[in-house]
């Protein structure tokens, strides 16, 4: 479980997120979503280390991430898997390279070993046959399933996802958000997803949290989502004309 | 103040630039591969470069003298002090702070903005230390070998010219090259390479891992690179030339 308590982050004296405080659970596929704009990545970011809170606390399994030291957080991170909104996958790898590289950083195993984990880890993303392709020689989609293989390649606790499903069609925007609840509930993995893509909230999502304007606006799960009484909320999630008649049918 | 935020944030990154690596035997292929990369595939244009320069400055040399009263061996020697004090250890570091300095600056912004830095530091590996440390160790061990390169080419160029063009003789022109020699000015050279390299590497290294934005800034880092290499090599030059040579 990863605990958010109170946290608050400003840029140049302008606030981004105010004194955030929410649960991530485990096994679960927990979303963050909001507009653009509203702190969803700084907030992730903040979570995850890659920007220092300034105030408040970020906390692992009951481990104080945000009070560590660098040295110390190297344990927590090799437990996190991140696939990033544009993959960032290393260009100057291979598919396999690139899936097998967190394992020779960390992984005591043979390199016989470690590619027998990346073939495992190809294979669980579909994408066996790959391996010595450039990240240049296969498509957004393949590539989001190869930063999922990477993701996942040292048998992570904690899995952040920033808008997996941005660039994509639908159907293959489908096939990543199936990818993550499995592997979710597969792997018993805290996943946080943070995204503004209704559909994949409403497919995957256990328990949504709405970030506006810096500030946690709601929470709840997909159930309450639909009707969850907040204006905002129902603004963001109904933004169409056409979602907004499908609502009022409903309602009739 | 910028300059000493610059400063500020220069040594914090060289702090964990030299923290201990993860894993050395991964940063040994890095090392290689980076050798490869600044030095091996520099040989041509350094060839290219120190044999037309140092044809260059005995065809200049020896258009200067043309006066009796100055012999001809005067070319050899003038030659050689270029080459080897100057010409090879400093505009050859100039010149790979082109190549090289807007490469490796270009090379790191677009990871920070492609989020490939993010992803290192993620999986919990130092990733200035992963990034930067191969290329300045791999800078600091080929480049001096480079301006070594670059002094033998020079010096060949010039006597190759100066005997074709029939502007001075074989014999002269030896004899200039051994004339009043200190063995001292090669090793000043290869101390002037090695800090150059460092601080090609380092500042450039810089330029690219702090960079904020798209493809404009990463030019402009790249830009900036070059720039700031050449010139605290030019600051540098002046200052390890008063304490080793004055």
């Amino acid at each position: 479980m990863i605990e958010v308590k109170n946290i608050s982050k400003s840029f140049d004296g302008k606030t981004i997120l105010n004194d955030i405080s929410t649960r991530f659970e485990t096994g679960k596929v927990n979303f963050i979503i909001g507009r653009s704009g509203s702190g969803k990545s700084v907030l992730t970011k903040c979570i995850v280390g890659l920007h220092e809170v300034n105030a408040g606390s970020v906390e692992f399994n009951g481990r104080n991430f945000s009070g560590m030291k660098r040295k110390d957080r190297k344990e927590i991170r090799k437990e996190l898997g991140m696939l990033f909104q544009g993959s960032a996958l290393f260009d100057s790898l291979t598919v396999e390279q690139n899936v097998v590289f967190p394992l020779t950083m960390f992984s005591a195993g043979t390199p016989e070993e470690m590619r027998e984990r990346a073939n495992f880890c190809l294979k669980r993303v579909e994408l066996e046959g790959t391996n010595q392709l450039f990240p240049s020689e296969i498509s957004g989609g393949m590539q989001k399933r190869v930063g999922i293989a990477r993701a996942i390649a040292m048998n992570p606790k904690y899995l952040f996802c920033d808008e997996p499903n941005s660039g994509l069609d639908p159907q293959t925007a489908i096939v990543i958000d199936n990818l993550i609840k499995e592997i979710t509930y597969e792997y018993n993995i805290t996943t946080v997803v943070v995204s503004h893509d209704m559909n994949s909230v409403i497919e995957i999502g256990d328990h949504i949290n709405f970030v506006n304007e810096g500030k946690l606006w709601w929470k709840g799960t997909r159930e309450d989502i639909l009707n969850s009484g907040n204006q905002e909320l129902d603004d963001f999630v109904y933004a169409s004309d056409f979602l907004k008649d499908i609502r009022e049918n409903l309602r009739k | 103040m910028p300059l000493f935020n610059h400063i500020g944030r220069y040594f914090i990154l060289l702090g964990n630039v030299f923290s201990r690596p993860e894993r050395f035997s991964v940063y040994w292929k890095q090392i290689v591969f980076e050798i490869d990369k600044i030095g091996i595939k520099s040989i041509g244009i350094i060839a290219m470069l120190s044999a037309f320069m140092g044809a260059v400055i005995c065809i200049q040399t020896a258009a200067q003298i043309d006066s009796g009263w100055i012999p001809a061996y005067t070319i050899g020697f003038t030659v050689r002090q270029t080459t080897i004090l100057e010409f090879s250890p400093t505009i050859m570091l100039v010149i790979l702070a082109g190549k090289v300095g807007s490469n490796i600056a270009s090379e790191i912004g677009t990871m920070r903005i492609s989020e490939q830095i993010d992803a290192i530091e993620i999986m919990g590996v130092n990733s200035a230390g992963y990034l930067i440390l191969p290329k300045i160790i791999a800078a600091c061990l080929i480049i001096p070998f480079l301006v070594i390169i670059s002094m033998f080419l020079g010096i060949g160029a010039g006597a190759l010219i100066g005997v074709m063009a029939n502007l001075v003789s074989y014999s002269n022109y030896e004899l200039g090259l051994h004339l009043d020699f200190k063995p001292f000015s090669v090793a000043y050279a290869i101390i002037k390479s090695f800090v150059f390299a460092f601080l090609m590497t380092t500042i450039s290294a810089y330029c690219g891992y702090y960079v904020k934005g798209g493809a404009l800034e990463v030019g402009k880092a790249s830009t900036q690179a070059v720039v700031y290499s050449v010139v605290f090599i030019m600051i540098f030059n002046v200052i390890l030339t008063i304490l080793l040579l004055l």
